[in-house]
Parts: C-alpha cells; structure tokens; sequence
C-alpha cells in the first residue's frame, strides 16, 4: 500500500515535466502576449520590446523554461503579470473556494444519484426509472451556465432563498484562517458565518452538480441492473436473507464500482474550476480567474495554477485507486 | 407423504409480440424425507426452472406466470408471500449452484458469506457465528478454515469454492437440498469429491437431496429415484437400478445409449440422439420427443401421451415403450392419466433463440447507456 503510493507519487515527477513542456510551447505559441493585453491597440513597437524585455520574455524560448524549472523546484511559480501578486497566494487564495463548491456539488450529485440510480434499476421500465433516465439526459443536455441563470432567478432573486452571489456576506466580517469559508466559521465557532458560507453555495453547487448527477444516475442504474442479474444475487436471495441485506451487501457493493470510478473523474474536472458558474454567481474561485489569465497572456498564473491542478488530479485519482482496493479484494495494490 | 410434493408445475414466459413460451409443461415428482431424488434431462428441458421456481427465485418479470402446486411439508411453497418465503430458504430449503465462482460474491468474505446465513435464521452474531462458520467449512473439507473465513472467493480453487457454497447451504440444516449442477463447472477430480461430500452429508443428516443433471454418471452413482425430463415434462420416472437395467421411454434409452464407454471397442462411434431439442413437438401435439424417437407410431401424433403408470411404481409418458423382457405391452400398466396440455403455447425450445429458458440464467441484459 504504501508502495503503491510512493511509487504513483514519483510517477507525477515525469508526468509533470512532460506537462510543462506542453504548456510552456502551447502558451507561448498563442497569438500576442501580456504586453498586447497591458498596452492594448495603442503601444508603440518600442513600449512592447521594453515589457517583453522587463519579463524576461526577449530571451531565448530555452533559457526560460529553464528559468521556470529551477523556480518550480524551489516550489517557486513566480508572480502574476496582471495582479501583480505571487502566483501561490492567488491560488491559495481562490483555490479553496472551488475546493467548497466541488465537494458541495459532488455531495449533492453522490447523495442523490446513487439512491435514484439504484431505485430506477430496481423499478426498471417503470415511471421512476422512465423519469430519472429522461431526467438524466436533460441534466446532461442543459448549459451549466443556463441552468444557473434559472436557478438564481426563481431561488434567489423571486424567492429570496438563497444569496445570489459571493462566497460570503463580507458584512459579517468572518475571521480568515483557511480561505475555506465554512471550514474557517467552524474553526473559529463563527457558527452564522459558516452557515452564510453555506447558504452562498447551494445554488452554485446544485447548477454544477447537474452533469455529474446525471452521469451518476446512469452509471448506477446499469451498474446495478448488470449486478441485479448475477448469479451470486440469486445465491444471496437462496439462502433467506433479508432483502435489505440482499440490497446492501451484495447488490450495492458490487454495483459501486463503476461508479467510485465516475465519481473521482467527475471530482478531479469540476476541481479544475468552473469558469461559468462562478462568473454567473460572481463566486471567486480559480475558473473565472483562469479564464481571465488566459485573456491576460499571464504566464506564471497559467503556468502554476494548471501545474498545480494537474497534480490536484492526480491525487484524487489516487484516492480513488486506492478506495477502489478496499472496496473490491481483487484490485489489492501492491 | 412426500416431504416435498411438486404437482403439475407449469413456468410460462409470455412475451408481448410473441408466443407464450412454456419452460415448464405440467413437472410432477416427489421427494421422501432423505431421499436423493435426480432430475435428469439435456440442456434446456426445464431441469433448472423447475428449481427455481420450486425456490421462488425466478426473477420477477411481467408475463412470469408460475402454475401449479409446490408442497413442502404441507405448505404450498408456491403460494406463500415473499417474507415467509425468504423465511424458509435458506433454513428449511437450501440450494446449490452451478458456477462455484459466479455464485459466490467478490466484494465479501467467505466468512461473511456464512455467517450470514447463521446470523438470519439461527441467530447467531459475532464469535459465535465465527465459530459455526469455521466448523461448517471444516465439515465441507476445508482445510484451515479460520484463515479461509478471511479469505476472498477469487483466493479460493474452484473446489473449495463450490465446498464453500454447500457450507452456506448446510449450515442450518436444511431437510431439502436441491443442487443444479453442482459438479458442472469442476474438472472430474474434484466433481468426484464433491459428489461424495455432498453424499456424506446428505447421509448423515437426513437431508433430502434434489440433484439436478445432465450427467448420467452423477445419477447413477447416488439417486435413489431418477426423473427423466424432456421438454419440459417428466417423460419417465424409476429407481435408480430398473431405470439403468431396462429404460422404458425412448428418449431415457437414448440417453443411456449416447453414454461413452471406456469398454467400447476402439474406434467405436458415439451413438447420439437423431437431431437436437430443437425438433419438438409441442406436447398438445403429441409426444414432445415423437420427431427424434427410433419407436415412433402413428399414436405418437395428434395429442399428448397418457403418463402410464406401471405395477412396479414406475412410470413413463410413452405410447409405445421399449419392451420389458416377458411381458406383453399393456398389461403392466396398473393406470393412466391422461396427459392433458394447455393449447396455444410452445415449449421453450421450440422457439429459437429467443426468450431464454431462465432469465435469470441467461447473460445480463445488454443496457445501452451513454454517460
């Protein structure tokens, strides 16, 4: 096990280097540059020599990368063009709200498409079954960013239910620790303030919570209609068991394993941040600003923050191999 | 009476667009208290179905209907509510599988997988269930049992795992066992052991044993009493010696003539059965069997054939039977039941391909999903 971890976590080291390569030719390679976006239509030749020079970006494509790579060992990503600001407390600063959007997205997503998926098998050809299925491809099929548009509309703005935007009401002057706002309110007891930061996530976490529902959905219902199928289920039915046993133990657990699957890609790309969502709900996270960076030809920001995803990545989908092994013996790692 | 008395047992499988499929067509036969009773015909003649409807674990579909009487110990087992059913499986009636490893669950311990037998019907939790579990596998000729409890079915040979199922199926002392094809999917070896095992336990406890087969080896070597199906129907009933020393029903012959043997002469063929299950009458047409059979009359066609019984307890669904040595044809019969058949269905195999016999046995259904 601890093997296992070791070696998945050096095999990052080449993963991240191929990476960097990647975007560094692919960055470079976009049309302009952070003097186009500083300077606008207006500059002279003369003013965008000056700001490539200021940035290093005169010099030979080589040496900087080779500048990037002595900074990335020393943990450094620079600072970003645009604020101005080191690129480690941009991310650290936002990551943490798309961090609290993803796990509220993905705790709706698990908690109700794993109970739905399950009962549209169990009621397969049956209205249920019929609605959660159909219900499934318009959840695939709507636009995130028109699904949160509606959502704030009728819950926010008529209803008044929810907080249309932000992570937070700034009036409450929550105290900081963390940058993850609920997890701050428990820490410091600021109870209101944690639930405030709660309420703000609802509606954006139930717009993008919609994709990976209904992938959920689906994968759990064939899941489950496959394992419902299988010679061990009838075992369990023979010897008397209950049908909650039957159910638990033998179809769910079983049924699961597609789905743990599902679940950790769908964590790992709402992880990469969610630009509409958040521009619609004006809640700060990395999607917006990332969006906004590629705009800006920021360099470092992109740089850093797509390194650090990319490793983010990576470890959940390390978690998930290793869940994978304690659900089902026969993937033990070694 | 019988312990278990199944009477005129009928599965249909109605399929909108589609003809009535009957898998099982009017199966009678009983089961003494410690009886080993052997249910024997080619793939496909409703061995399997009989089972599990008798088990009640047929899986529920629309178009499902299941007929007849069941009677075990004086309850109709067909008629009884999920709950009382799930009740008496597993403790008063247990099953066995045919393949060991699909049968047993992955994901859960063999431990777990017994003792949650025990933990259902006989109470038992924690050390105390453990303790069972371990003595149950012992009894099944499981070496080093408590290490096994721990142990996962894919660690498990494909012997110790069918060893497995039958502690699951023993553990409360069930007084009906029935087992499909328990030996199917076991190299011969360990087919031979775990027919003595399942022998020796059956012996010692009492058991009753319904051995559902194809093997004729399997039959000879420990039924009492042998049932002969075909399409869907007992075509003869008779303990174990007079069924092997003089077949009556041309299809029980042919079966015990297509038997290799090691005595035969080299480059001795094989002596199959003319054509396959799929050339069948339905029986209100007729003997089922009639398209294949060597002793075909006229009397074959046109409706199905009385189930004569004869002075020596046997009995056969035959017009025109192999004849026994010294005995003019008709004059053995003590009665007859006249074979009666429901028109406007079709026996499963008649129906090519398409529904399967069981659904329950059949691959799962491919489900098109796109994520």
């Amino acid at each position: 096990m601890f093997r296992f971890i070791v070696r998945r976590l050096l095999q990052l080291i080449p993963t991240l280097f191929g990476l960097s390569i990647l975007l560094f030719i692919w960055l470079r390679r976009l049309p302009g540059g952070p003097e186009t976006a500083i300077l606008g239509e207006r500059g002279t030749p003369e003013m965008r020599a000056a700001i490539r020079r200021n940035l290093g970006l005169d010099e030979p494509i080589l040496i900087q990368y080779g500048r990037f790579v002595r900074r990335m060992i020393r943990l450094d990503l620079g600072t970003s063009i645009s604020t101005k600001r080191e690129v480690t407390t941009e991310f650290l600063q936002r990551f943490p709200g798309t961090v609290e959007l993803t796990i509220t997205a993905m705790v709706i997503a698990v908690g109700i498409g794993i109970p739905l998926g399950y009962l549209a098998a169990r009621r397969r050809g049956r209205f249920l079954d019929h609605a959660s299925v159909g219900g499934s491809l318009i959840g695939i099929c709507i636009p995130v960013f028109f699904l949160a548009y509606i959502l704030k509309a009728i819950f926010s703005e008529n209803l008044g239910w929810f907080p249309s935007s932000g992570r937070q009401d700034p009036t409450i002057g929550a105290t900081r620790i963390t940058n993850f706002f609920v997890l701050d309110g428990l820490m410091t007891r600021e109870w209101d303030a944690a639930a405030d930061a709660l309420m703000h996530l609802v509606l954006p976490a139930l717009a993008l919570a919609s994709i990976p529902l209904a992938i959920i959905v689906r994968i759990t219902r064939a899941s489950v209609l496959e394992v419902l199928n299988e010679d061990f289920v009838r075992t369990a039915e023979a010897k008397g068991l209950t049908e909650n046993v039957v159910r638990r133990r033998h179809v769910l657990r079983n049924a699961m394993l597609p789905v743990v699957t599902s679940i950790g890609l769908l964590t790992g790309g709402l992880l990469s941040g969610a630009v509409l969502t958040e521009t619609v709900f004006a809640f700060s996270g990395i999607g917006a600003f990332l969006a906004d960076s590629i705009n800006q030809r920021d360099y470092p920001v992109l740089m850093g923050f797509i390194m650090i995803i990319a490793v983010v990545y990576v470890l959940v989908n390390l978690i998930v191999d290793l869940s994978y092994s304690l659900i089902d013996p026969r993937v033990r790692v070694r | 009476m019988a312990l278990l008395d199944v009477e005129d047992l009928s599965v249909t499988f109605a399929r909108r667009g589609q003809r009535t499929v009957r898998a099982v067509d009017g199966v009678s036969f009983s089961v003494e208290a410690g009886e080993v009773v052997g249910l024997v015909g080619e793939s496909g003649c409703g061995k399997s179905v009989t089972s599990l409807a008798i088990m009640g674990l047929l899986p529920k579909q629309p178009g499902l209907q299941v007929a007849g009487k069941a009677v075990f110990d004086g309850t109709d087992l067909l008629q009884l509510d999920d709950r009382s059913r799930r009740d008496i499986r597993g403790r008063d009636v247990a099953m066995i599988f045919q393949d060991p490893l699909s049968s047993l669950n992955p994901v859960v311990p063999i431990g777990l997988q017994v003792t949650e037998v025990l933990t259902r019907h006989r109470g038992m939790k924690g050390e105390a269930a453990a303790k069972e579990a371990a003595q149950l596998l012992d009894r099944v000729g499981i070496p080093d049992p408590r290490r096994r409890l721990k142990e996962y079915p894919h660690q498990l040979s494909g012997g110790m795992r069918q060893r497995a199922l039958i502690a699951m199926a023993v553990a409360c002392q069930p007084r009906l066992l029935i087992a499909d094809e328990p030996t199917t999917a076991l190299d011969v070896t360990i087919q031979a052991q775990i027919l003595e095992l399942l022998k020796d336990l059956v012996r010692d406890s009492g058991t009753a044993l319904v051995m559902i087969t194809h093997d004729l080896g399997v039959v000879a070597g420990m039924c009492d009493t042998i049932n002969v199906l075909y399409g869907g129907r007992v075509v003869e009933t008779a303990r174990r010696r007079p069924l092997f020393r003089q077949p009556r029903h041309p299809y029980t012959v042919g079966l015990l003539g297509s038997v290799p043997r090691l005595d035969a002469g080299r480059g001795e063929r094989l002596n199959p059965i003319p054509g396959s299950v799929r050339d069948l009458l339905p029986w209100p047409d007729g003997c089922a069997f009639a398209p294949r059979c060597d002793r075909r009359v006229d009397a074959c066609v046109g409706e199905p054939p009385d189930l004569v019984l004869t002075h020596d307890g046997r009995s056969y669904r035959c017009v025109n039977p192999a004849p026994l040595p010294g005995l003019t044809p008709g004059a053995e019969a003590r009665e007859t039941r006249p074979g009666q058949a429901t028109p406007g269905s079709v026996p499963a195999q008649a129906v090519p391909d398409d529904p399967p016999a069981a659904p329950g046995l059949a691959a799962a259904p491919s489900e098109e999903e796109t994520p």
